[in-house]
């Protein structure tokens, strides 16, 4: 009897493991191979982001229907997306099952996570360096970028700890979109660089009411004068430029600190005023600015074509568009002589497959992803810079920058002069550093400012304890005690899934049962020879 | 006397019987003690506390934000809409809201891009059921006392499909035409020379049903009465439930 119910777990853990490895296969370790196969058929999923932009599809497409044209062998299948988020959940759920695309626009930070799993993400040193397809390669059917011709800084910020697991795609940075005819219109002068002081001093001037509730800068009852996009990137740069703590590279969390604290303060005292709100509290900073509700909208280089009374794309109504003089800006500083700025935008990974010729083609694709064409097209589609010094410096670019404001669509004034701000602060800029967690670091910088800001508008009291109480609040949210140092690459992989779960319960039973199997075994042997022996 | 006491109590017993079977019903749209009635809650202030009893007219959608499970929510009473966004609710109540489920939602009111809403909502399921018929807007559409009805449940009967870009097509999958299918469908309908821009929201909507399908199927020059939720960006921009 006792052997039929062992026969029968061990069927059940044959089971189980089957059952457990289905749709969780490991891929090998990547082997470069020694030559692309023209004649083997390939078909390749490119996840992509767009920025709800229809020019930018068009670059995808376009560029999908070049390189097919180039390796007939190979399919490209699209996936748009217009939000990182979405795409670093649907990786995330599709790393479980092995259904990961091919190739993939993402951040730094969203691969640190997507690496916590075994080869799940193409190291690229190998193909880079490749003499035949790397990049430059001799064997490659398109004229690509050396990695010489990278700009280093945007190929550096593609680096987890010593090895690159992405290639930057476009870069951006953030930008102070400012009314000047209301700056003038206040009486103040417009600098070269803003500083925090003179953009809250402005702001405080600008919420002024007269008593029936109406803005005497705009003669309306709406006015956020200072509107901030992205409230993480808000709190990341303002602690970079004052030197104080966010994380080390290792992982370690330095974000609760005095600067934090006094900056939380500030902004609250200014939410107070009526002179500061945010894109998560009263929406998209473009449409403010447009209708002459707002002094200064930071937002992304990359959101340029919104910006201004001429803007190409437009999301209010005509009748509530006011006519204004735009600027645009580096973001507030506390340093003028030396800015410092975030660089942000998207990167693309490869996934490893089974098949190393798959990985080749789809190592294939992303390079041709930096070809001059492609760089050019995408990166005049909105406040982009492309990331290659080939690309920059090609006379199709230069005549593109050169042809600044001669119509109010490909040539917008704002939109290149978004761009110039990034190439000519590209010195300035920074990344910060990627583990696994920084994504939820990144979040709770932004969700203390945001939390600040909803509780003044609801007449809370911020003071020291809620700033504690918020510390708290934002560590737990997003795990931040459980961010241990030196987790680049090698942190929790999170929930373990069902089938696991189950797999390792089976396997706890049967050791149990084994044990159990062998005392008693060992029990009865010795009961039958004391029998015998009695 | 026996007879008067017997007919006594033969009456005692027809008046019993004839309250049993009057009890008064319960008024489901009396607000319960602290509660605003619709007019207190659109004379509160922004990002005052409201206290509101509403019902469930459809939901957007479920998902987790920040590891919290939050429901977005098309309700009303029958004198307003509350629309309730990103309200934390575990997956099982979600599941249990259907359409007309009686709540009682304690939040922040907020608007974001002209949309009035509540946010970080608590909720209480109550006993009662209610759903509202469409609200028939068509006269309102472009006049500013549509606003009024923001977030209801509408009809719009009437209206002449359009061309959504340059290129002629009856619907655009984003508002530009940037997306795929399964993306929220944009098109343009007019009335009396003015055109109108109306959206068949994905998570409300998805591919699968009927109104997407019909947006789909829709041609320039069609002529169509529709229902949906008069949801609000920069303006009007109804989220579209039913196309015939």
């Amino acid at each position: 009897m006792m052997k039929k119910v062992l026969a029968l777990l061990l069927v059940c853990v044959s089971v189980f493991s089957l059952v457990a490895c289905h749709g969780k296969r490991q891929n090998p370790e990547f082997v470069m191979p020694e030559t692309f196969d023209a004649e083997k058929q390939h078909e390749i999923t490119f996840w992509a982001k767009n920025d709800t932009n229809v020019h930018q599809v068009q670059v995808y497409e376009k560029a999908i229907e070049d390189f097919e044209a180039l390796y007939p062998n190979v399919k490209v299948q699209l996936r748009l997306y217009t939000d990182y988020g979405v795409i670093y959940n649907d990786v995330i759920t599709n790393i479980a099952t092995n259904t990961t695309p091919n190739v993939c626009i993402t951040y730094p930070d969203h691969i640190a996570t997507y690496i916590t799993g075994t080869n799940c993400v193409v190291p690229l040193d190998v193909l880079m360096n490749d003499p035949s397809y790397g990049l430059g390669g001799s064997a490659l059917a398109f004229d690509g970028p050396t990695k010489e011709e990278l700009v280093p800084q945007f190929l550096e910020e593609c680096k987890i700890g010593d090895t690159y697991f992405a290639l930057p795609f476009m870069r951006s940075t953030e930008a102070c979109y400012v009314n000047a005819t209301y700056l003038e219109k206040l009486g103040y002068t417009l600098p070269e660089v803003l500083t925090w002081d003179f953009v809250w001093e402005v702001s405080e001037a600008a919420a002024k009411k007269d008593e029936e509730g109406t803005y005497l800068l705009n003669g309306q009852k709406v006015l956020l004068p200072f509107i901030y996009k992205s409230t993480d990137n808000m709190m990341i740069q303002y602690l970079r430029q004052c030197g104080a703590g966010y994380s080390t590279d290792a992982g370690d969390v330095e974000i609760f600190n005095e600067t934090t604290n006094a900056f939380l303060a500030d902004i609250a005292k200014h939410v107070e005023a009526g002179a500061f709100s945010t894109f998560k509290i009263a929406g998209y900073p473009a449409n403010f600015l447009n209708a002459g509700q707002c002094v200064f909208a930071v937002d992304s280089t990359a959101g340029a074509t919104w910006m201004g009374s001429d803007a190409p794309l437009i999301d209010i109504s005509e009748d509530r568009l006011v006519d204004f003089e735009i600027a645009v800006l580096p973001i507030p500083q506390i340093d003028p002589e030396n800015p410092v700025m975030i660089s942000q935008g998207p990167s693309v990974c490869v996934f490893n497959k089974e098949d190393p010729q798959e990985v080749l083609a789809s190592w294939l694709f992303t390079q041709f992803l930096l070809t001059n064409d492609v760089q050019i097209g995408y990166s005049s589609t909105e406040g982009y810079a492309p990331v290659t010094l080939k690309a920059q410096q090609d006379e199709k670019y230069t005549t593109y920058i050169a042809n600044r404001g001669v119509d109010n669509d490909e040539h917008y004034s704002v939109k290149i002069d978004a761009t110039n701000l990034l190439t000519k602060y590209t010195e300035n800029t920074f990344v910060t550093p990627v583990f696994n967690g920084s994504t939820s670091l990144r979040n709770a910088a932004g969700q203390m400012i945001e939390n600040v800001t909803k509780s003044v508008k609801r007449k809370q009291t911020v003071d020291d304890a809620y700033l504690e109480k918020l510390q708290q609040e934002v560590t737990a949210l997003y795990r931040l005690d459980q961010l241990s140092a030196g987790s680049v690459g090698q942190g929790s992989l999170g929930k373990l899934p069902t089938e696991a779960v189950a797999l390792l319960g089976v396997l706890g039973a049967v050791w149990v049962f084994l044990a159990l199997y062998f005392v008693i075994g060992q029990l009865r042997a010795k009961r039958r020879k004391n029998g015998k022996n009695s | 006397m026996k007879k008067i006491v017997a007919l006594m109590l033969a009456l005692v017993m027809v008046f019993a019987l004839v309250a049993c079977g009057t009890e008064p019903k319960k008024d489901i749209h009396a607000k319960g003690e602290g509660v605003m009635t619709y007019a207190q809650y659109e004379a509160a202030a922004m990002d005052s506390e409201v206290v509101v009893e509403t019902f469930v007219q459809a939901k957007q959608g479920w998902w987790e934000k920040d590891g919290v499970g939050v429901a977005t929510l098309y309700t009303q009473d029958k004198d307003g809409a509350y629309f309730l966004y990103n309200m934390p609710c575990s997956k099982e109540d979600y599941d249990k809201m259907v359409t007309g489920t009686k709540l009682k939602v304690t939040g922040f009111k907020s608007t974001w891009d002209g949309e009035i809403e509540i946010i970080d909502a608590t909720y209480e399921i109550l006993e009662g059921n209610y759903v509202a018929e469409p609200i028939d807007v068509t006269d309102l559409l472009g006049k500013a006392e549509l606003e009024k009805k923001m977030n209801m449940f509408a009809s719009f009967k009437g209206l002449t499909i359009e061309a959504s870009n340059d290129e002629g097509a009856a619907f655009l999958y984003k508002w530009n035409g940037t997306g795929q299918d399964g993306d929220d469908l944009y098109f343009n309908a007019s009335l009396n020379g003015e055109t109108y821009t109306f959206c068949v929201e994905s998570y409300l909507c998805g591919k699968d049903t009927d109104v997407y399908k019909a947006v789909k199927a829709l041609k320039v020059g069609d002529k169509v009465d529709m229902e949906g939720f008069l949801y609000w960006y920069n303006g009007a921009q109804p989220h579209i439930t039913s196309v015939k």
